[in-house]
């Protein structure tokens, strides 16, 4: 199986073998050349900005100077490659609008902004001299013991060698062992700059390209499945309605109408009564059916809104129920749906439980949100956690970035709130 | 498609001629500018899209010609959709039912000649509903004469209030003076006096 980085590659055989050792010693052998780089531009930057300040024009330099990180970190994303396969995105977010000055604001307000402005100081000042020193101690120390023969028969005239200029070697078969020992660390010093390289990857990564990006992005496309579904759900609904009206309703009623002609046409008698009562039956099958539609997804909501089902299920409530509801345009399907079913719930708990005299529907669209409120004079104590009616409806609800609150003290009044963010859609109502 | 078949069979056991039925609303206002019927029995749904065309078509007409009776059939009970017919032409000669209601052939029978006789017939399960509700304008009627009120609203004769309430038919035409003279509407012929009760009772 491929590495997916050298940390994978160092706990597996054949590391040594493998090109991750050489891909870790680019690596921070690499840092030098652009920390150099970086270093000259940031402090020659910050020099002709500061200088230029007191007449106001290096104060935009010095602002951009606040943005170096950018194609810093983007250079040294690019580096994390060669230790590193997972990718490793921009934190940036793409800017709402187009254009510069859209681009600058989404820039300066980003925390990752920062984070990358720091993060090239500390490469431009630490990091990279720090690179460069772990690429020489790991990989020049081996390659010296071994050149200690080589040394030993130019400069030292084959009398002496000096060893890593800490020790003098003064005999052949020294100057050998000392060779061999080199040899013998290369391996080693193989796995040391693969361990480095790991530190030094993942600081970056960390401070510039943070795994949570990764989470983020799970996260919104797990919401975004879930509206999916929820939408999947409403068209479902939708379709089993007109699927019930078109189908099934029409054929009873259709068989109603028979039976009743068929009454007319009957002497009295027992066939007559036979046919009164399969008429009876037919009718009542015909009112379950449409008692169920109306559960399953109203059509007056497809057609009228929010506002005139919800007043509509206060008319078929049995608690009397007061509605204002003001809502100036038709808002998102989902949204509507999700409002309706928590206020036919929230009244069908009235009903049941409250013992209320009265209650009141309250729905308005204001800055953004979708609002109803539903409240009853009645006994109180009611618990979310136990109507798992309601438990299922603040899921919904949830889905499309809405709260359910609900305030119900012992001995009442009852106050259930939902409030929705939404956009109005073209039509009015 | 179903329905339309059972409905043009029932109308002629009844002695009616169909002079058209057709599929959707643009057939529909076409129909009626060929054949002038007495009356238009339509579908709130309808094709191409299955949602109210069959309402607005029946509201376009009586925008055309205010005095044709019109009977519109619901699958379910829409207050909106009643008084956005009622609020068509003057309210006279408007049926709002039920579809189930087609299957009473002889209920069905009567709130068709009324109708067509300039009545205002309101589905029993609408007036119910409007009931339950709190109704300022209604507030000063009895209960007694909230419940007259109601079977007129259903397209009821006197005579058949009568004999559901079980009273007198004097007895009912008091309590309609009443209901008239609270509801401060205006001096006028008795059956659009009566129309009128009906939509205010709609309105609330």
């Amino acid at each position: 199986m491929r590495s997916l980085n050298v940390w994978q590659a160092l706990t597996r055989s054949g590391y040594l073998l493998s090109g991750w050792p050489w891909r870790a010693a680019g690596y921070l052998l690499s840092s030098a050349p652009v920390g150099i780089v970086v270093l000259l531009a940031v402090v020659l930057g910050a020099a002709i900005g500061g200088a230029l300040a007191v007449v106001l024009i290096g104060l935009p330099l010095l602002a951009l100077l606040a943005l170096s990180g950018l194609p810093v970190a983007a250079v040294e994303r690019w580096r994390l490659g060669l230790v590193d396969r997972r990718p490793a995105r921009t934190p940036h977010r793409a800017p709402a609008e187009p254009g510069l000055l859209a681009w600058g604001r989404t820039r300066f307000r980003e925390q990752a902004t920062w984070r990358e402005l720091g993060y090239t100081l500390v490469f431009a000042t630490v990091l990279w001299p720090l690179d460069l020193l772990a690429f020489c101690m790991t990989l020049l120390m081996p390659a010296g013991l071994v050149a200690t023969p080589v040394l030993m028969a130019t400069v030292g005239d084959g009398e002496e060698a000096p060893v890593l200029k800490m020790w003098t070697a003064t005999s052949w078969p020294e100057a050998f062992a000392v060779a061999v020992a080199g040899l013998l660390l290369f391996p080693l010093s193989g796995y040391v700059i693969g361990a480095v390289a790991v530190a030094r990857a993942e600081l970056t990564r960390f401070l510039i390209a943070p795994v949570e990006t990764d989470l983020g992005e799970k996260v919104t496309e797990l919401v975004r499945s879930r509206v999916r579904l929820v939408d999947a759900f409403e068209a479902e609904r939708r379709r089993i309605e007109r699927d019930l009206h078109d189908g099934a309703q029409q054929r009873i009623v259709a068989l109603t109408m028979a039976l009743g002609l068929a009454r007319l046409d009957a002497p009295p008698g027992p066939l007559a009564d036979q046919l009164a009562k399969a008429h009876d039956e037919a009718g009542k099958a015909l009112a379950e059916l449409r008692e169920l539609i109306q559960g399953i997804h109203p059509k007056v909501l497809a057609d009228f809104g929010v506002g005139a089902a919800v007043a509509d299920a206060a008319d078929r409530s049995v608690v009397p129920v007061d509605v204002s509801v003001e809502l100036p345009r038709r808002l998102p399907e989902a949204v509507e749906a999700a409002a309706y079913f928590v206020v036919c719930e929230a009244l069908a708990n009235v009903a049941k439980h409250s013992g209320a005299r009265r209650a009141e529907v309250v729905g308005r669209y204001t800055d953004g949100w979708l609002v109803f409120e539903v409240g009853d004079d009645g006994c109180g104590g009611a618990d979310a956690e136990r109507g798992s009616g309601l438990t299922g409806l603040a899921d919904r609800v949830s889905v499309l970035d809405g709260r359910l609150t609900l305030s119900s003290p012992a001995g009442g009044p009852t106050l259930l709130r939902v409030e929705i963010p939404c956009e109005p859609t073209e039509h009015s109502v | 498609m179903l329905l339309r078949e059972g409905l043009i069979g029932l109308l002629g056991r009844f002695g009616h001629e169909v002079v058209a039925a057709v599929g959707d609303a643009e057939a529909l206002m076409t129909a009626v500018t060929e054949h002038t019927p007495d009356i238009v029995v339509t579908d709130v749904r309808m094709p191409p899209g299955f949602t109210d065309e069959g309402l607005h078509a029946a509201v376009r007409l009586r925008e055309a010609r205010p005095s044709l009776p019109v009977l519109v059939l619901s699958q379910y009970v829409q207050r909106s959709y009643a008084s956005e017919l009622l609020d068509s032409g003057d309210g006279s000669g408007v049926g709002y039912l039920l579809k189930d209601r087609v299957g009473q052939v002889e209920e069905f029978q009567s709130a068709l000649l009324e109708v067509a006789g300039g009545g205002t017939v309101v589905d029993p399960e609408v007036v119910r509903q409007l009931l339950r509700r709190r109704r300022d304008p209604l507030e000063r009627l009895t209960a007694r004469e909230r419940e007259v009120l109601a079977l007129v609203a259903e397209g009821k004769s006197n005579t058949a209030v009568a004999r559901e309430l079980v009273v007198s038919e004097a007895a009912v035409g008091k309590h309609i003076g009443n209901i008239l003279a609270k509801l401060d509407l205006p001096q006028a012929d008795e059956t659009h006096r009566r129309v009128l009760a009906v939509l205010a009772f709609l309105r609330g």
